[in-house]
């Protein structure tokens, strides 16, 4: 836990500053005669990929099974179990294993939905339920970060009484703006949205809320603990996950606080990640889950947001601002949202589509060309930065909603991807679908039915048909921004869902990277440091940090792309549009450009998962209790 | 040394091997309870800002944690603990509700039983050694650890007075802790400006932890687990009849004054000038 000899962003390499000046104008660095090969990246090789589906159960052996008495009566520690470890970290591979009837992992909106149902029908039915939820943040509500203006559909069907009990929704949404931006006007446009009866909150704070409400119903909460791991039984089906060990140095070797991790197993296993949860994204790909419904792949947008404390005079709680058009370009979806909380905090961000072409394009430098824009420039002046963050989100819509039931259990909320792209609201169905997924695993556990239950009910619920007649907004884009509002409007005012097609998405986001060499480098603005800021300053105010002295989170799982491909043929993109400076390019002592990962930078946003040209970039998850530390957001 | 020495001081105990004897079965009998001192502050990787009406540092939605030299303390504890010198390790916390959390964080450290001591109010050092002080009186523990300060203060003082509260040794800013159980002596490594300086301390000692002393293990999620059924006891401040009137009042909290950009001067005459006229330091 020595964490004190941080740096946010490191670089040490003595050219760094060059390059940064360099890279400030943004040039492609000519470096690099095509015949001569790059010197490995400064990352150490990733330790060997855990790959799940080496797990086929666990050979006990008498001497290592010991009996511990229950000291709970929710949870039954099991003995010591003996695991030959296909790892090459833990050999000696002694782990526990802790038992409960349902595992959720996530605890976010989904998550501790799911959790709370469960517990509220084993009350109901009078049968003991085990639940247990894992967390990767130090704290539940810690990774949580959204716009938000919350409908509370969901809530209401789960805990009806919630304005009674302290729930921190208390600005109801009093306007909704629209404006279309220029470089230096705004024009007022007929709002699409329509937020009557709902709320500006932070979903952090509501989360918060939900976690309390879920332990008091007796759900056992471990924030901090990363699941690193899906543990299959020897039919290949899911049995639960493993924490990451902790304690593990750069170099792989054990540190003199070594922890190993711990299995956790449930009956029913919910992922409840959130937006390409890293264990749900292999359970997909594992299962074939998209391929089981034909649906499309998932596409993606990338959120950054600030919460500032304004001027009492241009504090209007429960103001609703949505703009489209500038910062960006006609061919790049997206558009910022403005909404004002309580306590004189606006939430203010931009989310661009990640299906972008230009490589050169910055979202986060974007995000501060957008602060300065007259109508948003009027509103902060004056105020300050409380916290900074950024998280990426769906866009698939219905057309990308994989088979969420797989051997084991199930996968829930934006793991899944239930986001209402033209509401751009999320958090009511991935609560729903968490409940249905709780109402389902119940069924399973002791009614003799089936998981699959979960997909039935979900396409007989309000999450599917508003899903439904969501689909076509977004797909409508890919035809370019006026033809895309033009077809918004009349799915909007007169369609309304109600044709017999569905359009499709395009490209993959990651496959729609054009080449540098058709582009021009875009030039951003110096920050003002009053209203925008650089990146170090943006991260400082995210409370992030991981331990430095562990692997990197972030694997490659090729080495050599990035200077050989990210780099000279799409001018390495990751050092652009990840809004945490985590993927630099330093020159090495050969004056060639080498990919520095700063690990301990990142946000868990999962862009560079999503983005990367050659999907090279695997995101998972690093010690428990690192990254962000959101409380506003 | 209380607990050694108040029946073994009648002549018939004189003999060396007699009081040796003596002296192992009173450490059997009367086993070495280690008192640490844990405090529930903002967590350091946070970016504090200061509240609106300035009396304070802004605590509300905020993550906090244990202060990381209390990890150190507590670490240092249960190692001496494990290698059989002391029998139980309690962790105390004192300020309001939520330092419960803290000292579950604790006793899934390891911890055998936690006491909160209840609180709204902010105390400074000298109360929070005043309080300290009454529960050293009642638990009679061998050795009291505690961080050698705390980052949201940054005090540097409850450690030392706590042991001039209770007329024990110190050994602050520890690097490294040897304990002879024989000899009931601690041999303590300091970390001070010059470099090391190695002291020995009769015990019951008070010891504050430096940085390097050792990495703190982390909370396993089956310790956390057992961690639910350990004791927390809870008292006030009233239990401990502790005078809690501070000498010391907070008037204002602000940010330090923004640092303002540097300046290239052409010469050391504008230089001395600039230092002399503009900084007013020379």
């Amino acid at each position: 836990m020595h964490r004190f000899l941080v740096k946010l962003s490191s670089s040490s390499s003595p050219f760094s500053n060059q390059l940064r000046s360099l890279k400030n104008q943004r040039l492609i660095l000519p470096l690099l005669p095509s015949s001569k090969p790059f010197t490995s990246s400064s990352v150490s090789p990733p330790p060997s990929p855990l790959n799940a589906s080496n797990r086929f159960g666990y050979p006990y052996s008498a001497d290592l099974f010991r009996n511990l008495s229950p000291l709970n009566p929710n949870s039954r520690i099991l003995g010591v179990n003996g695991i030959t470890s296909s790892r090459c970290i833990s050999s000696e591979a002694v782990r526990e294993s802790i038992e409960y009837d349902v595992l959720i992992v996530g605890a976010g909106p989904a998550g501790l939905s799911a959790a709370i149902r469960l517990k509220q029908l084993s009350q109901e039915k009078n049968i003991d339920l085990s639940v247990c939820v894992v967390e990767k943040g130090a704290e539940v509500g810690g990774h949580i970060i959204s716009g938000n203006v919350f409908e509370p559909l969901a809530l209401d069907e789960l805990l009806p009484h919630w304005r009674q009990e302290h729930a921190p929704i208390e600005i109801p949404a009093s306007s909704d703006k629209f404006w279309f931006l220029t470089k230096d006007r705004a024009f007022s446009l007929p709002s699409p949205f329509d937020n009557k009866g709902n709320y500006v909150i932070s979903l952090s704070q509501l989360v918060r809320w939900l976690g309390g409400k879920a332990e008091e119903l007796g759900t056992e909460i471990y924030p901090g603990f990363s699941a690193s791991e899906v543990l299959f039984d020897a039919s290949d089906k899911v049995v639960g996950i493993a924490t990451k060990d902790m304690g593990i140095s750069k170099d792989g070797s054990k540190k003199e606080n070594f922890q190993p991790g711990v299995d956790i197993k449930g009956r029913v296993t919910l992922f409840a990640e959130g937006c390409r949860g890293s264990l749900s994204e292999r359970i997909i790909k594992k299962y074939k889950l998209r391929e089981e419904v034909n649906a499309q792949h998932q596409t993606y947008a990338l959120g950054i947001k600030e919460v500032w404390e304004i001027d009492e005079s241009k504090h209007n709680p429960g103001e609703v601002i949505h703009t489209l058009g500038w910062p960006l370009d006609p061919k790049t979806y997206g558009g910022s949202f403005l909404y004002h909380m309580n306590d004189r905090q606006v939430a203010l961000g931009l989310v661009v589509a990640l299906n972008y072409h230009n490589p050169f394009l910055n979202p986060y430098e974007e995000f501060q060309k957008l602060k300065h824009h007259p109508a948003i420039k009027g509103i902060l002046e004056g105020g300050t930065v409380l916290q900074y963050g950024a998280r990426t989100l769906n866009e698939g819509g219905f057309q990308s909603i994989p088979y969420p039931v797989f051997p084991g259990g199930a996968i829930i909320g934006c793991s899944a991807g239930f986001l209402n792209v033209p509401k751009i609201k999320g958090t009511h169905t991935a609560m729903k679908s968490g409940m249905l997924a709780a109402e389902a695993a119940f069924g399973a556990l002791h009614e003799g039915l089936n998981m699959n239950t979960y997909w039935d009910n979900l396409r007989d619920s309000w999450v599917w048909k508003e899903l439904y007649a969501a689909r076509n907004y977004r797909p409508a884009f890919e035809y370019g921004l006026l033809p895309g509002l033009a077809i918004s409007a009349m799915e909007h005012y007169v369609l309304k869902g109600k044709v017999p097609f569905t359009l499709k998405h395009g490209k993959a986001d990651h496959e729609a990277t054009d080449l540098a060499r058709k582009w021009t480098p875009i030039v951003y603005p110096k920050p003002d440091g009053v209203l925008s800021f650089d990146v170090p300053t943006s991260l400082y105010r995210s409370n992030t940090n991981h331990d430095h002295d562990q692997p990197s989170h972030l694997r490659l799982r090729d080495p050599k792309i990035p200077e050989k491909v990210n780099f000279p043929e799409y001018a390495a993109p990751e050092s652009r549009y990840c809004p945490a400076r985590v993927y630099e390019y330093i020159e090495d002592e050969e004056g060639k450009p080498k990919l520095q990962i700063n690990a301990q930078n990142c946000l868990h946003c999962k862009a560079c998962d999503i983005k990367d040209p050659k999907q090279n970039i695997e995101w998972t998850v690093p010690e428990g209790g690192g990254g962000p530390a959101y409380s506003l957001m | 040394m209380p607990f050694l020495f108040d029946e073994s001081s009648s002549p018939s105990f004189r003999s060396r091997n007699q009081n040796c004897l003596l002296l192992h079965l009173f450490c059997c009998s009367r086993p070495m309870k280690i008192l640490v001192a844990v405090k529930r502050v903002v967590d350091y990787a946070v970016k504090i800002r200061v509240k609106p009406d300035k009396t304070g540092v802004e605590t509300q939605n905020v993550k906090m944690s244990m202060n990381p030299f209390c990890e150190i303390a507590l670490e240092e504890a249960l190692r001496i603990k494990e290698a059989g010198f002391a029998k139980e390790v309690i962790a105390v916390s004192i300020g309001p509700s939520q330092c419960v959390d803290t000292l579950r964080t604790g006793l899934a450290m390891g911890a055998d039983r936690g006491i909160h001591v209840e609180t709204n109010s902010i105390f400074l050092p000298l109360t929070i050694a005043k309080i300290l002080k009454s529960l050293a009186d009642v638990e009679n523990p061998g050795l009291i650890f505690l961080g050698k300060q705390a980052i949201d203060d940054d005090c540097n003082q409850t450690g030392q007075m706590v042991a001039a509260l209770l007329g024990w040794p110190q050994a602050t800013f520890a690097s490294k802790v040897v304990l002879d159980k024989d000899k009931n002596v601690a041999t303590v490594d300091r970390e001070v400006d010059g470099g090391l300086e190695t002291l020995n301390v009769d015990l019951p000692a008070v010891i504050t932890t430096d940085l390097r002393l050792n990495q703190p293990r982390y909370a396993s999620l089956p310790n956390i687990m057992k961690a639910k059924s350990k004791p927390i006891k809870k008292m006030t401040v009233q239990d401990l009849k502790v005078d809690i009137k501070s000498d010391i009042e907070i008037l204002e909290v602000t940010e330090p004054p923004k640092r303002k950009s540097g300046v290239m001067v052409s010469s050391v005459d504008e230089l001395i000038d600039k230092l002399k006229n503009e900084a007013h330091v020379v």
